[in-house]
């Protein structure tokens, strides 16, 4: 992964020691709290429910053990000994001081971390892929340029304080696993014909309240014009981007409002002012990044294991982890491993400080001392040799950490909700982990088959709800909370956006819900048919007819 | 006491303010909304200067001054000489386009000074304002921040053009002075330096 040298070094450190001042001067009442909101957000910190929330980032989701063991006495240190994994790869906290946030920046750039614009009106964290550089299906490995975009994104002047957040997500794989279509940039690498290295560029998709999958704004970009095209876009949408409604302020809403047709010519009249300008790609600087993200120093091995073959015979339990939770690797004899942080009956994507130290000494020991995290909230070892998955497997598995529900109903993905944040209608939580009381039975999830749950409780849409499978998001009606139930959602190259299927329900009601649509599609699929498959090919229709039926017709089914 | 920041050659200095803003006497109409046209959607919410604006304006008969757009557009007869003296700069809102400056002013380094007001300090276009100032329209000389400019956007004004802070009236200028130091080598090419970093140093060494 990615090593800071000196430069990068002193920008962090420099960043430290700026927010320490503008810390100071909120707290000596030199800063007002209107003032001071963007300078802490922009830092990760929000004011929440109960205490600040801060988020640090993990930046495309990559971090070392040395940094997990931090993370983790940081949590301890300052925190109540937990943190949570967020949809954006990052992690939060929930209990920080507000005045203990300098140290905490201090620590964290001790281990080359940071929190720099992870929350306010600016580019965010860039995202990518879990299984980026591993991934049997991978064209392009995008890490490289994903530092170099958050290199450049990283207190870009021009782009200081947009009309309001923008995310960017990058990806080089076959099957899309970083929801490009629902970010503000997602940059899809691939070869192109002449066999050089092409971005297809899509703008204008996005959750939230309005929910709007990306148009393609620009089918080809010869890679070395990442951060000029970015710029054009970006450009336009600070200029013109509405400010006058938070609510309208994201640039789907403008893509939207002018076409995207017009968008593009906007974008590409900016761009013919940017394009080769000093902040176009070097092949020296590509290949500088690059070096980082080499393969691993992987050991010649067979793609099979006889002693790991055996344990799969012998071992129901352990057969049942690998298949949900073990994936392929593009070297033979590799896999990559998802340490699942939904157990049932637990906050989705929450880890305590010791879990974080076992992952760090697991990733050590056994996958070249690197992690990922996912945007499914869980943490991932990439090179995990064949002969070693059973000792991974019992050490994780006595740390709470294999339960093997990965692709299933209870890998649930959640915001913090009502409980921690101050944005929510409503909490997700205890919603996540009723249900996963509700189907606390592995051979049915197992029966069930792959099925994605998302849980926000606004519709700010942290939980991504518009794209799950399911999708539940938490509603205020008269000051009490209620839960909005879509399906037919779905993230990838085919993704839709779920259709809500009527009249929201109560949080009592809400396991019950979830239980009649899977009896539909148990009752309605056709063999191999996943949950989805069935959603699209029956429609809304049927699941709504059964879910909203009165009770004495559902005893006569 | 002075609250205007100029850069100079070895950093950055307060100095005395020899110009003075000419400012638009208020609305009476109420304010309209805009219904946003096609190329330019950022217009909604804001107030439309009116032609009783414009002509209630009171340019002061002597001296340096920056008018406002709209007022440098439509009363550009009564100000020929002393645009032609460098008394005469413009001041223009964040919602303003840059085009209807360049329109009306062929060659923009007439002007000793462009002034760029923002209403709120979180209102980011002004960045874009100035960058494209710099490097689309290549103005030359003074580019000054007014309004709501307040010392934690002191470093991204300076990258973006701005050779001029005028800070709030309520906030020290001396103390905002150490924020255009803020950091030592960024990442990006901007308008102050425009070579990205690993142009500027070998990073693989």
């Amino acid at each position: 992964m990615y090593k800071y040298d000196k430069l990068d070094q002193q920008i962090v450190d420099e960043r430290v020691a700026q927010y320490r001042d503008q810390t100071r001067r909120f707290l000596a009442g030199e800063l007002s709290e209107e003032e001071f909101r963007p300078l802490r957000l922009q830092n990760g910190l929000y004011i929440q429910r109960h205490a600040p929330m801060f988020r640090i980032a993990v930046p495309y989701g990559m971090l070392s053990s040395k940094q997990l063991h931090k993370l983790g006495d940081i949590a301890k240190k300052y925190d109540r000994d937990y943190g949570h994994f967020s949809t954006r790869q990052n992690l939060q906290l929930n209990w920080p001081k507000l005045e203990d946030v300098p140290d905490i920046l201090a620590e964290l750039a001790t281990v080359e971390m940071h929190a720099i614009q992870t929350s306010g009106n600016c580019i965010r964290n860039i995202t990518t892929d879990q299984f980026a550089g591993i991934a049997p299906d991978e064209v392009i490995d995008p890490r490289a340029m994903a530092e170099i975009m958050r290199q450049w994104s990283t207190f870009h002047p021009e782009f200081a304080l947009l009309p309001r957040k923008f995310k960017i997500a990058v990806s080089g794989t076959k099957q899309d696993r970083a929801i490009v279509q629902a970010h503000d940039i997602g940059m899809e690498f691939y070869v192109d014909v002449a066999g050089k290295v092409a971005i297809k560029v899509w703008v204008g998709g996005g959750l939230g309240r309005t929910p709007i999958l990306g148009s393609v704004i620009r089918e080809h970009l010869e890679w070395q014009h990442a951060l000029t095209y970015c710029e054009a876009i970006v450009r336009v949408y600070n200029l013109h981007g509405r400010r006058d409604n938070s609510y309208k302020a994201r640039i789907k809403i403008l893509v939207k409002a002018l076409g995207i047709e017009e968008f593009k010519n906007q974008v590409e009249a900016e761009w013919a002012h940017l394009k080769d300008a000093p902040n176009t790609i070097t092949e020296a600087e590509l290949a500088r990044v690059g070096k980082h993200f080499e393969a691993m120093p992987y050991e010649n091995l067979n793609a099979h294991d006889s002693n790991f073959d055996a344990a799969i015979a012998s071992n129901p339990a352990f057969a049942a982890w690998v298949k949900r939770c073990v994936h392929t690797h593009k070297q033979a004899g590799y896999r990559a491993v998802t340490l699942s942080l939904k157990p049932h009956g637990k906050a989705p994507g929450d880890a305590s400080s010791e879990q974080m130290h076992v992952v760090a000494d697991l990733a050590a020991q056994y996958s070249f001392g690197e992690l990922r995290v996912s945007h499914e909230q869980n943490l991932i070892l990439a090179d995990v040799k064949l002969s070693d998955l059973y000792n991974v497997w019992e050490k994780a598995r006595a740390a709470g950490l294999a339960t093997p529900n990965i692709g299933l109903l209870t890998d649930i993905i959640c915001c913090p909700g009502g409980d921690f944040c101050s944005l929510a209608n409503a909490k997700s939580i205890p919603i996540a982990e009723a249900i996963q009381m509700q189907f606390d039975n592995l051979d049915y999830l197992h029966d069930i088959g792959d099925i994605e749950l998302n849980i926000s409780g606004c519709m700010n849409a942290c939980g991504h709800h518009h794209v799950g499978h399911i999708g539940i998001l938490g509603v205020d009606k008269d000051g009490s909370e209620w839960y909005q139930v879509s399906i037919g959602g779905k993230q990838g190259n085919d993704a839709s956006l779920g259709t809500v299927i009527g009249p929201s329900f109560s949080a009592d009601e809400m396991p019950g819900v979830v239980q009649k649509l899977i009896d539909i599609y148990i009752k309605e699929r056709t063999p191999e048919e996943l949950f989805i498959d069935t959603v699209r090919r029956l429609g809304v229709a049927p699941f709504k007819a059964h879910v909203y039926a009165k009770n004495e017709e559902i005893a006569s089914v | 006491m002075s609250n205007l920041i100029q850069l100079n050659n070895d950093g950055a200095s307060i100095v005395e303010n020899t110009w003075v803003t000419v400012q638009l006497p208020p609305s009476n109409v109420e304010a309209r909304k805009q219904a946003g046209k096609v190329v330019q959607f950022k217009l909604t919410g804001e107030d439309t200067v009116t032609e009783t604006q414009i002509a209630d304006t009171v340019i002061p008969a002597t001296g340096k001054i920056i008018v406002p757009l709209s007022v440098f557009i439509a009363r550009k007869d009564e100000l020929l000489t002393r645009i032609s003296n460098g008394e005469v700069g413009v001041w223009i809102d964040t919602h303003e386009v840059l085009a209807d400056l360049a329109n009306n002013q062929a060659d923009l380094n007439v002007l000793p000074i462009i002034a760029v007001h923002v209403e709120r300090f979180a209102d980011g276009r002004i960045f874009s304002l100035g960058t494209l100032l710099r490097t689309r329209y290549g103005f030359k000389n003074e580019l000054r921040a007014i309004g709501d400019v307040l010392r934690d956007q002191l470093f991204f004004l300076k990258r973006s053009g701005f050779n001029s802070y005028l800070i709030r009236a309520d906030r020290s200028a001396n103390e905002a002075l150490a924020s255009l130091k803020d950091f030592t080598a960024p990442y990006q090419g901007a308008v102050d330096e425009p070579r990205p970093v690993f142009a500027r140093y070998n990073r693989s060494a």
